[in-house]
């Protein structure tokens, strides 16, 4: 096998695991931007992807076809956002600790979900969904050699979370709400002397950081997994959350990192199959994201600097 | 502002305060610290809401919910402690809440364009596209003045605006208040410096713990000793005169001493400092010369880059702070809350918190915290530090109590070198003067007194003889009894650098 | 101090009762008798002999974890990577029960003692960069909890070598089992462990309390920069307290490891055992009886939510819905006070007043 062919085969595949991560990495972005540490991104994720099977179940049932999936992701966008509220209303309105609240959060998350599959079901998994964000080539950019290893057996769901990126970037960088999220993140008081309601900020972060959450769940279960049980999300939303400390709180990094760590998956599980990979012991490509995160969190790759309010409630008149 | 009262909880902050701003003056607002100045301020500026009272802009009557209609009645506050995000520009800080848009995004032409108008017309000089973390404090404040500016305020409030500022950006200080006053805005000045009040006020309300004393206008009748006496409640001698000093073998001696601070730079750079026993010494300064790095290199803090720390003839460069509390340092810190107490220990407890691991407090590795209790009873009766028992958290002392409660814990190891940053800061006149005749009585008994403060007044009343610190050096020692206010602000601004006297 | 107790005990009195209220409503929305569920529920936490015994059982590696979160916390750390330290050690455990032939009263300490060190050093290495490097212990100790994970499988396939996803049983000789404690609780899996970790919350107290290192941790926990200004040193202490939490979380691996299962199976997920040493700490208030008793309450629970789901058909996820609401209301006590402090005004005023 050549080099490039070995590429036609891992990249495909590391885009499908890249796409959560990339799009759930954004969502951490909103929230610790606007001041609120989301280690409760993982439940949130695992509320999406419960969300995002039973609602394409459920319409399949009612006839929705090959859209079904497509629907279910705009739900589970949806049920995410509101399922972020049990970590915005403690830990903005009543000073919980965040870092608590996301390891209760995440808790609650996977006894909910599978209390409710349990109870539409009657057991402890979902069916496997009939219509799945189907791997396509995509029509005339499969033909380009060498690049086309982007375009063939890809999911669209991919070239979405990539465009996300870019529009997150825009939003937080080049918009007035983008100012104001950053500002209530770095000195929430500076930001409430000028009339910025922080408070509500903060819940905008938290929320969309719910929805986007939801949405990367919904999209692993949907494209990777096909069904939801208690291990359909193991750990992708805590990788998420590395991604995004690797990217600098940066969307643009948040995606070159979500790649990364995407491409170092992806030969974790197909490398014992290619010439080469299999070479490399698959314990190092597994702990590889998390380790770089570490050493990227000590300076030893580049300084990552968390904003400067995250995980500290803002309690009004106090100095 | 009329009749304003705040309660928190059970503690009355302001109590039936008038305050009445005329159009086109500058009104000061003098008090002590924790007089209820900065939550007067706040209740204007919308971030408290009073119990009592009403606000009335322009003769109508107005409920001030929050900053936003604060500024929309055109009242800005320049605070004390700068509201800026320090990784933002100086333009995105100003525009922050009100950007000027085209489309989506923001329109950052427009927005420099305006800042710099209003920078123009006003003479603040800044540069819009620099980093807050990157320019000078004095910079920094002309950013939160247009802050207020750019969004319309006709009535500025300024918070204790002299405290990080040099004589000089004092001066400039006090020109863009008069500009601004000539360009039709009114304001403000909230201080507890007479002198400044005395050089720029038209008039002056004084309130005292909470209570409006009254209102003077500022003219030939009033002097800084009468306001002095409104703002104290009684006459205030600024010139209690201490027993002359007696100074004897050299006690610490730095020699050429290089400290870096956190971001690398050098803050302290060749620094030479010698202080006897039984003396006195003051370092007067602006904030950030490197006095923080110099009590830092000292205690053992920090280590020094190079150069010597000699401390009663032993080099102790570079010694961990422990080692340096055994060989005999006291210190007062210039951060109590940080440094001075641990204030959810106990009182009983933070009594002993450098001598805790030494017979008979702990024995074995195992606490004696019957001994301990004993020593913090003894020290609480001696310095009369005022708690309802020793096993209150020291958070629930006031702040009077607290630093009587460290000077308690500090002097009694009879250190030979007693280091006191700050120490009166944020207290009431009563404490100041029993702080103050401690450190005397330290010097009495022969100990060597490093004394660190801000306020020349303080410096002026306390040392026997003053090093004046300057961009990390001593550029002059003065004698208080022959040297003035203006000698050693000119000193303190870099005006006559390496004429050292000795 | 007596005052305060009080609160302390009122916040978490609340918080479960909150917790059991929102267990209620969820099983009522999802169509179950919330009265046979709390029935079937208490019964399998405490109604038989056999009940009793594993819910002490599944208390012995709860205790050892929320001390370990404990621990940390009372020196202002957040150690959230109990979880990878609790495999670390049960790894090491099982290891040594394995692969050592010893007497017993060489043996079992030996087994314990490699779970306390492997788990020490694993626990080192967030606490280490913290020191040095100033990285928030938070995000390093979740991705050592993922490195653990991987490699600890690792370790099971290359080093110790699973055959059937399952290690071999320890040797007797390091076992924790007790014929006596089983045969006492009518075949529940009770071994000694609760005892070492009842044991150990009395060491947890001793070392905090009465030890002038605890004097010194909790001072550092308190205010680092006092503790740094009175001549401690703030690195050596931040380390010290993730090396002894760590020892604790060691413990509950072996907990597991010489005790329940005696072996270890490989696992691609969590064992959850960290995690809810978090909510233990939590619900505890970080104090060694509040550790042993909430330790108990969800063991009781996790135990009690296999009865639920037989006796009442309830699904025993239920039970990770109602902890996870006690930990959120504790964790809200600030919201909790508040309306506790107002009602309590209310009255006294008789009337509303705003």
């Amino acid at each position: 096998m050549s080099f490039l062919e070995v590429l036609y085969i891992v990249v495909p595949v590391a885009l499908a695991y890249a796409t959560p991560l990339i799009i759930a990495a954004l969502g951490g972005i909103f929230s610790e931007r606007s001041g609120v540490v989301n280690i409760a991104l993982e439940g949130i994720m695992v509320i999406g992807a419960a969300t995002g099977i039973i609602t394409t179940l459920t319409l399949t049932d009612l006839g929705a076809g090959a859209l079904s999936p497509w629907i279910a992701l705009l739900v589970a966008m949806v049920v995410g956002a509101l399922f972020s509220l049990f970590l915005a209303v403690p830990a903005i309105l009543w000073r919980a600790d965040q870092t608590v609240l996301g390891v209760a959060i995440n808790m609650l998350a996977i006894g909910l979900a599978i209390f409710v599959v349990r109870v539409l079901y009657n057991k402890g998994q979902t069916d496997f969904i009939e219509y799945r964000i189907a791997k396509e080539n995509v029509p005339f950019l499969s033909d380009i050699p060498v690049l086309k290893m982007f375009f063939i057996n890809v999911q669209y769901t991919s070239f979405v979370a990539i465009a996300l990126a870019f529009v997150v970037w825009f939003v937080i960088f080049k918009t007035p709400f983008g100012l104001r999220l950053r500002s209530v993140g770095e000195h929430p008081m500076a930001a409430d002397t000028m009339g910025i309601n922080v408070t509500k900020m903060r819940f905008m972060g938290v929320m969309l950081s719910g929805a986007f959450g939801g949405l990367a769940g919904a999209v692993y279960a949907v494209t990777v997994t096909t069904n939801f049980s208690g291990t359909t999300i193991v750990g992708q939303g805590f990788l998420a959350i590395a991604a995004m400390i690797f990217g600098k709180w940066n969307p643009l990094g948040a995606l070159g990192a979500g790649l990364f760590f995407g491409f170092a998956q992806a030969l974790s599980i197909i490398g014992s199959n290619l010439p080469v990979i299999n070479n490399v012991p698959q314990l190092l490509l597994l702990i590889a994201p998390y380790a770089l995160t570490i050493l990227a969190l000590a300076g030893l790759v580049g300084r990552a600097d968390a904003p400067k309010s995250v995980g500290i409630p803002y309690i009004k008149g106090k100095r | 502002m009329l009749n304003i009262r705040k309660e928190f909880g059970t503690f009355v902050a302001n109590d039936n305060i008038t305050l009445q701003l005329r159009k086109g003056e500058i009104h000061a607002l003098l008090g002590e610290n924790g007089a209820g100045k900065s939550t007067l301020m706040n209740v204007l500026f919308g971030l408290y809401q009073p119990e009592g009272g009403e606000i009335r802009v322009h003769g109508k009557k107005v409920d001030i919910e929050n900053p936003n209609i604060a500024n929309d009645l055109g009242i800005g506050m320049v605070h004390q402690h700068f509201m800026l995000v320090e990784k933002f520009t100086v333009t995105e800080n100003i525009i922050l809440g009100l950007e000027p848009k085209s489309g989506m995004t923001i329109d950052r032409d427009t927005a420099r364009k305006k800042v710099m108008e209003i920078s123009e017309q006003y003479g603040l000089k800044i540069d819009p596209d620099a980093k807050i973390e990157d320019i000078s404090v004095g910079m920094q404040q002309r950013v939160e003045i247009l802050k207020t500016l750019y969004r319309g305020a006709d009535i500025l409030i300024f918070d204790e605006p002299t405290a990080v500022l040099t004589p000089q950006e004092i001066q400039e200080l006090i020109q863009i208040m008069k500009r601004l006053i000539a360009e039709g805005k009114s304001i403000i000045l909230i201080t507890h410096k007479l002198k400044e009040i005395m050089q720029v006020a038209d008039r002056c309300t004084v309130i005292r713990r909470g209570r409006y004393i009254g209102t003077v206008e500022v003219d030939e009748t009033v002097n800084e000793d009468s306001l002095a006496e409104m703002m104290v409640g009684r006459e205030v001698n600024f010139d209690a005169e201490y027993s002359k000093a007696d100074p004897q073998q050299v006690v610490l001696d730095v020699q050429n001493l290089v400290v870096k601070d956190s971001r690398g730079l050098s803050v302290v750079e060749g620094l030479d400092l010698q202080i006897r026993a039984g003396e006195v010494l003051g370092i007067a300064g602006i904030d950030g010369n490197g006095q923080t790095e110099l009590i830092e290199a000292i205690t053992g803090l920090k280590k020094p880059e190079s150069g010597k720390v000699m401390l009663n003839g032993q080099d102790v460069t570079g010694h961990t702070p422990r080692k340096m509390t055994e060989a005999g340092i006291g210190h007062i810190p210039q951060d109590r809350h940080k440094h001075g107490l641990v204030l959810d220990y106990s009182i009983r407890d933070n009594m002993v918190l450098q001598t805790y691991y030494k017979e008979p407090f702990s024995k074995r590795g195992l606490m004696n915290y019957k001994a301990v209790a004993e020593k913090a009873k003894a020290l609480i009766e001696k310095f009369d530090v005022r708690t309802p028992s020793i096993d209150v958290p020291a958070r629930a002392l006031s702040g009077g109590n607290q630093q009587k409660a460290i000077i308690a814990r500090e002097v009694d190891r009879s250190p030979d070198l007693l280091i006191a940053a700050q120490p009166t800061r944020g207290l009431d006149v009563g404490a100041i003067e029993f702080i103050h005749e401690q450190l005397i009585k330290e010097r009495e008994k022969g100990r060597a007194v490093l004394l660190i403060s801000f306020e020349l007044d303080e410096i002026l009343h306390v040392s026997d003889r003053i090093a004046v610190l300057y961009e990390g050096k001593i550029v002059g020692i003065r004698d208080p009894k022959e040297t003035t206010e203006q000698e050693l602000g000119f000193l303190m601004a870099g005006g006559q650098r390496g004429d050292e006297t000795e | 101090m007596k005052k305060l107790s009080l609160n302390q005990l009122l916040i978490p009195l609340l918080s479960i009762i909150l917790g059991l209220l929102v267990g209620a409503i969820v099983m009522l929305i999802g169509g179950y008798d919330p009265v046979q569920g709390f029935i079937s529920l208490f019964e399998g936490m405490f109604g038989s002999p056999y009940a009793v015994g594993e819910t002490l059982r599944a208390a012995a590696p709860l205790i050892f974890s929320g001390l370990a979160v404990a621990f940390a916390f009372r020196t202002g750390l957040f150690n959230i990577g109990v979880e990878g330290q609790v495999l670390i050690g049960w790894v090491a455990a099982v290891y040594v029960g394995i692969n050592f032939d010893l007497p017993m009263f060489l043996h079992l300490p030996l087994a314990l003692l490699a779970a306390m060190v492997a788990a020490a050093i694993w626990a080192f290495v967030p606490g280490f960069l913290k020191a040095k490097f100033y990285v928030h212990e938070v995000i390093t100790s979740i991705m050592m909890n993922y490195i653990a994970l991987y490699t600890t499988n690792a370790i099971l396939r290359n080093v110790i070598g699973v055959t059937n996803e399952r290690t071999d049983s320890v040797k007797e000789s390091a076992s924790l089992a007790s014929p006596w404690l089983q045969e006492l609780t009518t075949y529940s899996r009770l071994h000694w462990g609760v005892l070492i970790a009842v044991l150990a919350a009395i060491v947890y107290y001793y070392i905090l309390q009465r030890t002038t290192l605890g004097y010194e941790l909790r001072a550092v926990g308190f205010n680092k920069h006092a503790s740094q200004y009175a001549g401690m040193s703030v690195n050596r202490n931040i380390v010290l307290s993730f090396v002894i939490s760590g020892m604790f979380a060691g413990l509950a691996g072996a907990m597991e490891g010489l005790g329940t299962f005696g072996s270890m199976t490989l696992s691609a997920s969590f064992t959850g055992v960290g995690f809810d040493g978090i909510a233990v700490a939590l619900l505890g208030a970080n104090t060694a009886i509040g550790v042993v008793l909430a330790a108990i309450l969800f063991a009781g629970l996790n135990i009690g939510g296999l009865a639920m789901q037989l006796g009442a058909n309830v699904p025993s996820e239920l039970v990770k819905v109602i902890i996870a609401a006690i930990v959120i209301f504790v964790a809200s006590g600030y919201a909790i006070n508040y309306v506790v402090e107002k009602l309590k005004g209310n009255r006294k005023k008789g009337v509303e007043k705003k």
